[in-house]
């Protein structure tokens, strides 16, 4: 992970001998291996396997006489080494490979819900053997609601569509929706399904513990070809330019929300306070974050979120100046967030 | 147009072998690598010369000789880079300069005979990076693998998949505590104005929900401290040598970032009142809800009054607070002072 700078061009060589250097004890591990399954394998095309495959032909022990160069027969499209001149293993692990695996094998294993824990476990063991890595000084923990995960995960792999009762913050309604799901993933820490949503006719990711309540339906999954999974590389949220760009002004005690949330800016403003700029998918969903906020929030604009932050707050003042209802007893207990009840559904409980 | 080879007007047979002499840098490097495997022998830079195909010179012309040695440094520092573990040392105590070899048990992946299963995990595994160079890293590891003759099966899943990112200080930071040097780096918290340097040394690196934390023992502080990585600023610096430090034995990484999160016992009840079919989300956090004639009351389980408060404020006059006293006044005072703020604002003509 932390090669020192190379040169533009010997990046791709250094790539290239690695190959190399894999390559003979690969073919060797697989005598008679087909060309095209061998690159499909390797992740190269077949003319860059059959054009190393002529480079190591001509390498070999020193004398570099017919007995001491790689050999290899060629059976129409199958190839097998028969001379490997003393490459007949690839290169240890060095310490960044080994620890890219046992991180992300340790990621996996904490995972709730993953299915074949054991195995994931046992070759954890092997790896940090093999890579030295038992004490590697990295730790994970992923907390999660593991029953919750595992009940989706199954649902998920059942491979039937799904009606779920699913909370949105964004617009602060719990609705109802078919969808067909496409993974299961763990995104910081968050557990998230994703689907074709059959509602919004798009992909889109369900926070596990929004999902208020599961129904397996009578009929496959059925993802349409349109279907595009998201990428996440850069994060679940990822703000576009034409989602509205709002700016606020804040004391020093909210300064923690530039952690929690993409800003687009950041600056410095009189005093204590910073101006910080982010992009909301909704502007109902912006009012109730800063009123939520408190006091040491203004917004700057857009103009119209400030007058409707302006006219909630007063018209939560006005409800208050009317005299409050008693409390009374509540009669029965109704739990608002059990889906009606069908004959696979599967209780998430709430959050 | 000069300079064509010699070998390109042979013809028939000795084609072949001719075509076998064709010079390339990675040529050059995999034979240099197998000649080193196959001497126990420590060759010295001129046996390697006279040995290996691509380092013809002549050893009598200083400019050629010194182009020689530019391009066998430059080798030597390209196999090192690849974690080839190119060995120094004479021939014997006779000889002055240096050789080479390669021991094939230092150079050779001891065998991993991993099950199937197992093998499917470690390239699910391989593919959960998002991190370009740690991606780079696992999936060279992988190939390596499947080169040891582990057949990886690329379909498989585990039903679930965690997605893993990092800071760019995992990298320095980890190495770091592998290592165990000091490093240096500026910390920002975004109550404090300007970054502020710190000196660690780093025990380990840690993944707590999602993020992460670099613990160790804080050479300013004299204490064991937690960093969070999307905290660091620029570069790390590593300042200090390897092994300068011992980290303390069987310490539980974990428990120094977990302790600041535990769980929230939520031992109080607001009852609030929620205008019909709004305020979805508090209805899901309500251990009780009354259908009213003028609204839903909700019960609502809180630890702290003020934080709880801040959030009904979000609902505005969706959401009236009931009972407690104190969790009703702190809404109105919030609700107050939101209005104030926000008035003014209306006043001087909005943003600016």
């Amino acid at each position: 992970m932390t090669r020192p700078a190379t040169r533009g061009g010997s990046r791709a060589s250094a790539d290239r001998l690695a190959r190399l250097l894999n390559l003979v004890p690969y073919l060797l591990a697989r005598p008679g291996i087909e060309i095209a399954e061998a690159a499909g394998d390797l992740g190269v095309t077949e003319r860059q396997l059959r054009e190393d495959l002529e480079l190591l032909w001509v390498c070999g022990l020193p004398g570099y006489g017919p007995g001491d160069l790689i050999d290899m027969a060629f059976d129409g499209d199958r190839v097998t080494i028969t001379y490997d001149a003393g490459i007949d293993r690839p290169l240890r692990l060095t310490p960044d490979e080994a620890l890219a695996l046992v991180v992300a094998l340790r990621m996996l294993a904490e995972t709730p819900g993953v299915a074949n824990r054991d195995a994931v476990e046992r070759a954890l063991a092997k790896i940090e053997d093999a890579g030295d890595l038992v004490g590697a000084p990295v730790a994970v923990r992923l907390p999660g609601d593991t029953r919750r995960v595992e009940a989706l995960r199954a649902a998920v792999e059942g491979g039937r569509a799904l009606r779920i009762t699913y909370y949105t913050a964004a617009r602060d309604e719990t609705t109802e929706r078919v969808i067909d799901p496409l993974r299961v993933l763990m995104v910081g820490g968050r557990a998230y399904v994703e689907a074709w949503c059959r509602r919004a006719e798009a992909v889109r990711l369900f926070r596990a513990d929004r999902i208020d309540a599961i129904t397996e339906l009578d009929e496959p999954a059925t993802v349409p070809p349109q279907a595009v999974p998201h990428d996440l590389t850069e994060g679940v949220f990822r703000p576009s330019p034409d989602l509205p760009l709002i700016t606020l002004r804040i004391g020093r005690g909210e300064r923690w929300i530039t952690e929690y949330y993409p800003c687009e800016r950041v600056e410095a403003g009189d005093g204590d306070q910073w101006l910080v700029s982010l992009r909301v998918t909704d502007l109902g969903w912006a009012r109730r974050f800063v009123l939520g906020l408190g006091p040491e929030v203004t917004v700057v604009s857009p103009p119209e979120l400030a007058e409707q932050v302006r006219a909630t707050a007063a018209a939560a003042l006005d409800a208050y100046a009317v005299p409050a209802p008693t409390v009374v007893p509540a009669p029965a207990e109704v739990d608002p967030v059990t889906a009606p009840s069908g004959d696979r559904a599967v209780a998430a409980g709430t959050q | 147009m000069c300079g064509t080879p010699a070998w390109v007007h042979v013809t028939g047979a000795s084609a072949a072998s001719v075509y076998r002499v064709s010079r390339t840098r990675t040529e050059r490097l995999v034979n240099l690598v197998i000649c080193l495997l196959s001497t126990r022998r420590f060759l010295t830079a001129a046996q390697i010369a006279a040995t290996v195909p691509g380092y013809e010179h002549d050893p009598d012309d200083a400019r050629d000789h010194e182009a020689f040695q530019r391009k066998f440094e430059r080798d030597k520092a390209e196999l090192r880079e690849l974690g080839v573990p190119l060995e120094t040392g004479t021939a014997s105590a006779f000889d002055a300069e240096p050789g080479y070899r390669i021991a094939h048990r230092e150079y050779a992946l001891p065998d991993i005979p991993l099950e199937p299963d197992e093998a499917a995990a470690v390239g699910i595994a391989a593919r959960l990076w998002q991190h370009a160079g740690l991606a780079a890293a696992a999936s060279s590891g992988l190939a390596k693998l499947r080169a040891a003759g582990v057949d990886v099966d690329p379909q498989a899943t585990l039903g679930l998949e965690p997605m893993v990112t990092v800071d760019p200080a995992f990298a320095p930071l980890t190495a770091a505590a592998r290592d165990r040097r000091e490093v240096g780096f500026d910390y920002r918290v975004p109550d404090r104005d300007a970054p502020s340097r710190r000196r660690l040394q780093p025990w380990g690196v840690v993944c707590w929900r999602g993020r992460w934390y670099v613990v160790g023992h804080d050479l300013d502080r004299a204490a064991t401290r937690c960093f969070r990585l999307s905290r660091v600023v620029g570069a790390v610096r590593v300042t200090g040598e390897p092994g300068a430090y011992q980290p303390p034995p069987n310490e539980d990484l974990i428990s120094h970032v977990a302790r600041w999160s535990g769980p929230v016992e939520r031992t109080g009840r607001a009852t609030v009142l929620a205008a019909p079919g709004r305020a979805a989300g508090l209805r899901r956090w309500a251990v009780e809800v009354t259908a009213g004639p003028d609204g839903d009351r909700l019960v609502l389980p809180y630890a702290d009054p003020d934080s709880l408060a801040g959030h009904l404020v979000g609902y505005g006059p969706d959401v009236r607070v009931l009972d407690p006293p104190e969790v009703r006044e702190a809404v109105i005072q919030r609700l107050k002072e939101i209005a104030v703020r926000h008035d003014e604002l209306a006043v001087t003509g909005g943003a600016r």
